[in-house]
């Protein structure tokens, strides 16, 4: 269940990475940062309802869950505006400085001007705690509903870029720039839009990473940035399917770590990152991989 | 001109050029308030823009030459240590922004000669430091123990030899960030190097001076920092030399085409794994050993010393200084350490104001702060 559960929300920061790759050919490094700031700010729409006096765990959730998102969207369409569209054209190494500098600065923001930042926060819980035991499995409910949350979210993303205007617009600019533009796509328009979904998915996924634990951090947005950026590396960056899959690749070797080498349980995030350093090593380009030919 | 003339000359330049620099540090160093902080400041802004307007500092330092302006600029270096001999929190300023500076100069080699993005430099630092603190307790002579701090950076850094060779761009970077986190999530739950209380150290031992005790030498109380303070001057000049005779010679022709076109260098004969791990290599071996005498300066070493953060800081001084230039970096360095200490109220918020400040630069000018020079064919212009 733990290995589901992460694997879903890799899933859905890999597709974040995707889809900026796939419309700009950057990589926002900020994203994970993103992510923080997400939780962060559905924790700060929970306590203002209960300032307000809302105790229904329904609505709670409701606005939690639309506060972060949508507020995130915003900040993500500016990062957008402000970190990658102007560099756009300009080495990459100057995207990659500015939105890890950018991702720093919110950081930085959240430990400094959150009530209490730099100490790991306690989520509420807002979904049904109730479990069913079947044998040795124990089944929550709440994970359960975040699972299918997650997986409906994915789902819409998919009939989204497939079966809408908007979609095609995406998927158009992500295959060629210059031809899209003559045929009348908002090139601005669609790139910001990209990048409002992409941080609303993982605002998404601070929220569900915030449930699940029931703790956040300011500094574990990093964490899961760098574990989703090589989760959609892995699957192929551009790839929609591959992100997925990457994603929950990830998390399988990353459960599968902790069950073969339970000694080593300390060393869960050394292990993680070295899993990252080697399979970039071992396909650069991912599992599926398009082929890297230079034309000169 | 006669070359005694010319001789003459080039003393006069230079001195000049170390002197103006010493009193602007001087008066930084030795102001107490925080609105004596701003006027040095400003007025090290106004010296500096305005001989660069004028074209009075370049001409200076042309008619100096590189090797009198570095020479002159440690004896003024060594001169401010005799005024705050007897002040161990200016001195320990001193050092660590000196430090600091050496292992941007590692850095340099890597991100601004060959090309190879390095996120985890605050890594290596801590790899020095640790190789420090494990050795610096046995019989081993310290000079040695502070080679092998930089010969185990280089030889830690070698682990990420193939993982950078098989990628570019920003997967290499992600590489570098990975094991930055890797290495400090490491030390933070491996018992053998402290956890994250982290290792005490013993202080430098060199030439039977131990440099962590204060000594008077002829009725003038000098404090050990003193000497560490002089110990960082001469292995920033080691590191400066070292760099500047990579970079003057045909390497750092090779390592120029490494980094501005992979597919033209290979084209031309130039071996692109070679120059990226020799830079790399040499570019870690700096870092690991300024981070060795730091650690022994400090006599204590934490996981929480070698964030993530404190990598991107020293690429941020590196941007910041204007990618490739060795004069900017320095200026970089010096503020980027020294401003937050001197101006408390900011001390709190010195890693948002960098990060906003890259951000700002890479924005508003692309180019970096301060435009990168050419390489000139032939050194023709230098006569």
């Amino acid at each position: 269940m733990n290995g589901v559960m992460l694997g879903l929300m890799y899933a859905l920061v890999a597709l974040g990475f995707t889809l900026f790759f796939g419309v700009l050919d950057v990589v926002q490094f900020a994203h994970g940062d993103v992510l923080t700031a997400g939780a962060f700010v559905g924790l700060a729409a929970y306590a203002a309802l209960l300032h307000a006096g809302v105790q229904a765990a329904v609505p709670q959730l409701i606005v939690v869950v639309l506060a972060a998102t949508f507020s995130m969207a915003i900040l993500g369409a500016v990062l957008g505006r402000v970190l990658v569209l102007p560099l756009k054209g300009a080495p990459a190494l100057n995207t990659l400085l500015a939105t890890l500098m950018g991702g720093t600065a919110l950081r930085e923001c959240i430990r400094l001007f959150y009530p209490g930042g730099s100490q790991p926060q306690r989520f509420p819980a807002l979904l049904p705690t109730a479990s069913w035991s079947m044998g040795r499995f124990n089944l929550r409910v709440d994970n359960l509903l975040m699972l299918l949350a997650g997986v409906v979210l994915v789902l819409g993303l998919s009939l989204l870029l497939r079966r809408t205007r908007l979609g095609l617009a995406i998927r158009a600019v992500a295959q060629d720039e210059e031809t899209a533009r003559t045929m009348g796509i908002d090139f601005r328009r669609v790139v910001l839009l990209t990048f409002a979904i992409g941080s609303a998915l993982a605002a998404f996924a601070g929220v569900m990473n915030g449930l699940y634990y029931n703790e956040i951090n300011f500094g574990s947005g990093l964490l899961l940035g760098v574990i989703g950026f090589s989760a959609a590396v892995l699957g192929g960056l551009g790839s929609f399917t591959g992100a997925v899959l990457g994603g929950f690749l990830f998390a399988g070797l990353q459960t599968l770590g902790a069950v073969v080498m339970p000694f080593a349980s300390a060393y869960k995030d050394v292990f993680a990152f070295a899993v990252v350093i080697l399979l970039m090593t071992w396909k650069p380009t991912g599992l599926i991989g398009e082929e890297l030919g230079e034309r000169v | 001109m006669r070359p005694a003339q010319a001789g003459a000359r080039a003393a006069l330049s230079a001195a000049a050029i170390a002197a103006v620099a010493a009193l602007l540090l001087y008066g930084f160093l030795a102001a107490e308030s925080e609105k004596t902080v701003g006027l040095v400041l400003a007025g090290a802004v106004v010296v500096v823009a305005g001989g660069l307007r004028s074209k009075v500092l370049p001409r200076l330092v042309r008619a100096a030459g590189e090797r009198a302006v570095m020479s002159a600029l440690a004896i003024a270096a060594v001169a401010l240590i005799g005024v705050f001999h007897d002040d161990p929190f200016v001195l320990l300023l001193m050092a660590r922004a000196l430090l600091v500076l050496v292992a941007c100069l590692g850095l340099h080699v890597q991100l601004a000669d060959a090309g190879v993005p390095n996120f985890a430099g605050a890594a290596f630092f801590g790899v020095g430091g640790y190789t420090a603190a494990v050795l610096g307790h046995g019989a081993t002579p310290h000079l040695l123990v502070l080679l092998a701090s930089g010969a185990v950076a280089a030889a830690v850094g070698s682990l990420l030899l193939l993982p950078l060779l098989r990628t570019r761009g920003h997967y290499a970077a992600l590489i570098t960030i990975a094991f930055g986190l890797l290495f400090r999530t490491f030390l933070e739950v491996n018992e053998t190097l402290g956890g994250p209380q982290g290792l005490k150290l013993g202080g430098l031992r060199l030439l039977g001076l131990s440099f962590n005790d204060d000594r008077e030498i002829h009725g003038v109380e000098i404090s050990g920092y003193a000497f560490y303070c002089l110990a960082a001057v001469a292995l920033a000049l080691v590191a400066v030399w070292l760099v500047r005779s990579v970079e003057s010679s045909w390497i750092g022709v090779a390592l120029d085409a490494v980094r501005l076109d992979e597919t033209a260098a290979a084209c031309f004969g130039i071996s692109i794994g070679r120059w990226k791990i020799a830079a790399f290599t040499l570019g870690n071996a700096i870092i690991g050993v300024a981070g060795g005498l730091s650690a022994m300066m400090v006599g204590f070493i934490a996981p929480n010393n070698f964030t993530f953060q404190e990598s991107l800081v020293l690429v941020s001084i590196l941007l910041l200084g204007g990618l490739g230039n060795l004069a900017g970096l320095a200026v970089a360095a010096l503020i980027v350490i020294w401003l937050p200490e001197k101006l408390q109220p900011i001390q709190e918020y010195r890693y948002l104001l960098f990060s906003v400040l890259v951000v700002l630069v890479l924005v508003l000018r692309p180019a970096g702060l301060i435009r990168r020079i050419a390489r000139r064919p032939f050194g023709s212009l230098a006569a």
